[in-house]
């Protein structure tokens, strides 16, 4: 076993370990063979399954995901691929008409044993069709499971276990992520249950919420204040459908603070309802009034020269936890979470063109 | 071997239900939006004269006479537009979303198109798991004017799927005649053959032709020879969803509507039948079935509206 093992590579093993174990299992999607690969999280399916299982698609994203539930409800179990999220909305009468509702609408008598990868891309000139994190439509769909993957070390298992569950679940992968690494030996065992609420940092000063690639801007985030005396706790909400609430309510009985870092759009968005039931439910214990971070109100333009503060970073987390806790934040701490490069790029890695 | 006597029987049973359901319409129990097949009964009795229990069949809105001519409980169907506990899907569904497992009715939706990918679908997992059986995908010619009926076309003969695929041409969606949906030129058989599939167009009120077609049809599919529509001409006598006939509206040409009521399946029917054949003796065996379904689901409970929560996730 390699000392360390990148996220791409994780969702690779997730799905080559529930081909192996699930001989029902079917995998198909645009591009799924083809030498990239998608970006290298589906290659040696084809040649290790065969193109029986593991197959390439027409262009037709409404009637592959209908055609996907249909095999499903058969008794397949189904995984779709789609490069970017965005050409998947195609397909909303087939997830929501039906993926969602099926095993509710047949009183229990049939099940649904889909999930579908949609990954969000960002920065390099995705621009607005090719950048959208839309997962507050779908935690928004009764029946659906949506679960938003951060952390290598979780990666497989999260997948894994969507793959697995016998009801559709979209998971939500963000291109940056992809290659960010951990040490093999931290991964999680894949038979784990998936954790929809996760606290990952412990502190007690302020709650941080976050998923997708917030969550690793609120850790860095976290760790540099933490040499301010300022002690973050970081939770992930990594399964959008059913968030386990007491979870966040505990951290916040603890920290009286909180700030919700949204991936997507700030308005009508997955952090508004982590207030609303926070404002709800620990209303006395809350010691400020709650702050959120997240995408402006228009779509992400294409330019270099547009998109310098499109993304929140751990540079604003920093600013609005001082705004919350009424605290300046020292220089050399602000100066520690500028990155240093391009904006619009994960890492130096990164050389386009998606 | 196909006997027209036990088509016509089918046909009537399918017939005597419908009548049933829309003369006591009126009465208010049955809440649910109802799409009924009344004059559409031969395409549903000759497709499933040619299918068997491990043959799946996926329909649309309009779908009593498949889930029946398939062998669906007719106590479960009116159950469920009574919206009681013995429904087919126990009060979730109502008309539009039947299903009898045990027959192998799978599905019907109410969205035009979008149980045909669910059809595709399922004849991927036959095809996958080397099963002996098709899928059918009961569609109207509305549903062809739909991106989700070129997809599942196109994937279905892409991968030589056991797909039927049965459009019920009634030239009407709801009011809108077929000169504003689709061009005079436009052949849905024709449109098929172009996307790879092989067709057959037939007359959709002629029960032995239909039952012939399919039969021919699934073996042809059987053999690995790919996918087929039929594309069946009938119409819909009553008006699109309710009860009661509506050409004092005039959306339909007089003349049009008296041709089709004169072409009526069972008429038709009835035309070939031999003379010993006594139609007040079939009926004499249907009409306590009828009787039955109905004394069943106004009696039945309603389902718990403690468990609306439940089965949310599987």
């Amino acid at each position: 076993m390699p000392e360390l093992t990148s996220f791409a590579e994780e969702i690779n093993r997730a799905q080559h370990q529930s081909m192996e174990q699930d001989s029902n299992m079917l995998s198909f999607g645009l591009g799924i063979d083809d030498p990239k690969g998608i970006f290298g999280t589906t290659s040696g399916l084809s040649d290790t399954f065969g193109p029986k299982r593991v197959f390439d698609m027409p262009t037709a994203e409404n009637a592959m995901t209908g055609i996907g539930i249909g095999a499903a409800i058969a008794g397949s179990r189904v995984l779709m691929t789609h490069q970017r999220l965005d050409f998947f909305l195609l397909a909303m009468d087939q997830l929501v008409n039906n993926a969602a509702k099926w095993h509710y609408m047949f009183n229990g008598q049939m099940k649904v044993p889909i999930s579908i990868r949609l990954i969000i891309g960002r920065g390099w000139g995705q621009g607005p069709t090719h950048a959208q994190n839309l997962q507050s439509w779908f935690a928004h769909v009764p029946g659906l499971k949506v679960v938003v993957p951060s952390r290598t070390e979780n990666a497989a298992q999260q997948l894994y276990q969507a793959i697995m569950d016998d009801n559709p679940v979209l998971f939500i992968e963000h291109r940056w992520l992809h290659q960010q690494s951990c040490k093999s030996l931290n991964t999680v065992c894949l038979e784990q249950r998936l954790e929809n609420t996760q606290v990952v940092r412990s502190g007690k000063s302020v709650t941080l919420v976050a998923n997708s690639y917030m969550l690793l801007e609120a850790l860095r985030a976290a760790e540099c204040l933490a040499d301010e005396g300022i002690d973050c706790e970081v939770i992930d909400t990594a399964g959008l459908h059913q968030i386990d609430w007491p979870v966040i309510q505990t951290s916040v009985k603890k920290t009286g603070h909180l700030l919700v870092c949204d991936s997507a759009r700030k308005e009508f968005s997955c952090g508004a309802e982590i207030i609303a039931n926070l404002s709800e439910n620990c209303f006395s214990d809350l010691k400020r009034a709650p702050l959120r971070l997240g995408l402006p109100d228009y779509p992400e333009p294409t330019s270099y020269g547009l998109t310098h503060c499109f993304y929140p970073s751990a540079h604003n987390i920093a600013s609005k936890v001082s705004e919350l806790l009424r605290r300046e934040i020292g220089a050399n701490t602000y100066t520690s979470l500028k990155t240093s490069g391009h904006h619009d790029v994960p890492g130096s890695w990164f050389k386009g063109p998606f | 071997m196909i006997e027209l006597n036990d088509l016509y029987h089918q046909m009537l049973r399918i017939r005597l239900v419908e009548e049933a359901i829309a003369s006591r319409y009126h009465e208010q129990k049955m809440r649910c939006p109802t799409h009924l097949s009344i004059g559409q009964e031969a395409v549903a009795v000759g497709v499933s004269s040619a299918l068997t229990i491990d043959d799946k069949v996926y329909s649309s809105h309009r779908a009593h006479a498949h889930y029946i001519a398939k062998g669906g409980s007719i106590d479960k169907l009116i159950a469920e537009l009574y919206g009681k506990k013995t429904g087919c899907t126990g009060g979730r569904g109502g008309s539009m979303h039947l299903c009898d497992l045990d027959v192998g009715f799978m599905a019907s939706t109410a969205i035009v198109a979008n149980s045909i990918p669910l059809a595709v679908g399922h004849a991927l997992h036959l095809q996958t798991q080397n099963m002996d059986a098709i899928s059918v995908a009961y569609f109207g010619e509305g549903a062809t004017e739909e991106g989700a009926f070129y997809e599942s076309l196109n994937f279905a003969v892409v991968k030589s799927l056991p797909v039927l695929f049965v459009c019920e041409n009634n030239r009407y969606s709801v009011y809108s005649a077929l000169d504003a949906r689709q061009p005079k030129s436009r052949n849905i058989a024709n449109l098929a053959k172009a996307i790879g599939a092989n067709s057959v167009e037939l007359d959709g009120n002629d029960v032995m032709a239909v039952a012939e077609a399919t039969e021919e049809t699934k073996a042809s599919i059987l053999s690995g020879q790919g996918p087929v529509l039929l594309e069946c001409h009938t119409y819909r006598q009553r008006e699109h969803c309710g009860p009661n006939y509506d050409d004092d509206l005039n959306y339909r040409p007089a003349e049009e509507v008296e041709y089709w009521l004169r072409r009526d399946p069972l008429v038709l029917a009835e035309e070939q039948l031999p003379p010993t054949f006594s139609k007040d003796d079939v009926k004499a065996l249907i009409l306590p079935e009828v009787e039955q379904a109905f004394s069943l689901a106004e009696t039945a409970e309603f389902p718990s509206i403690e468990q609306n929560a439940e089965y949310l996730y599987a």
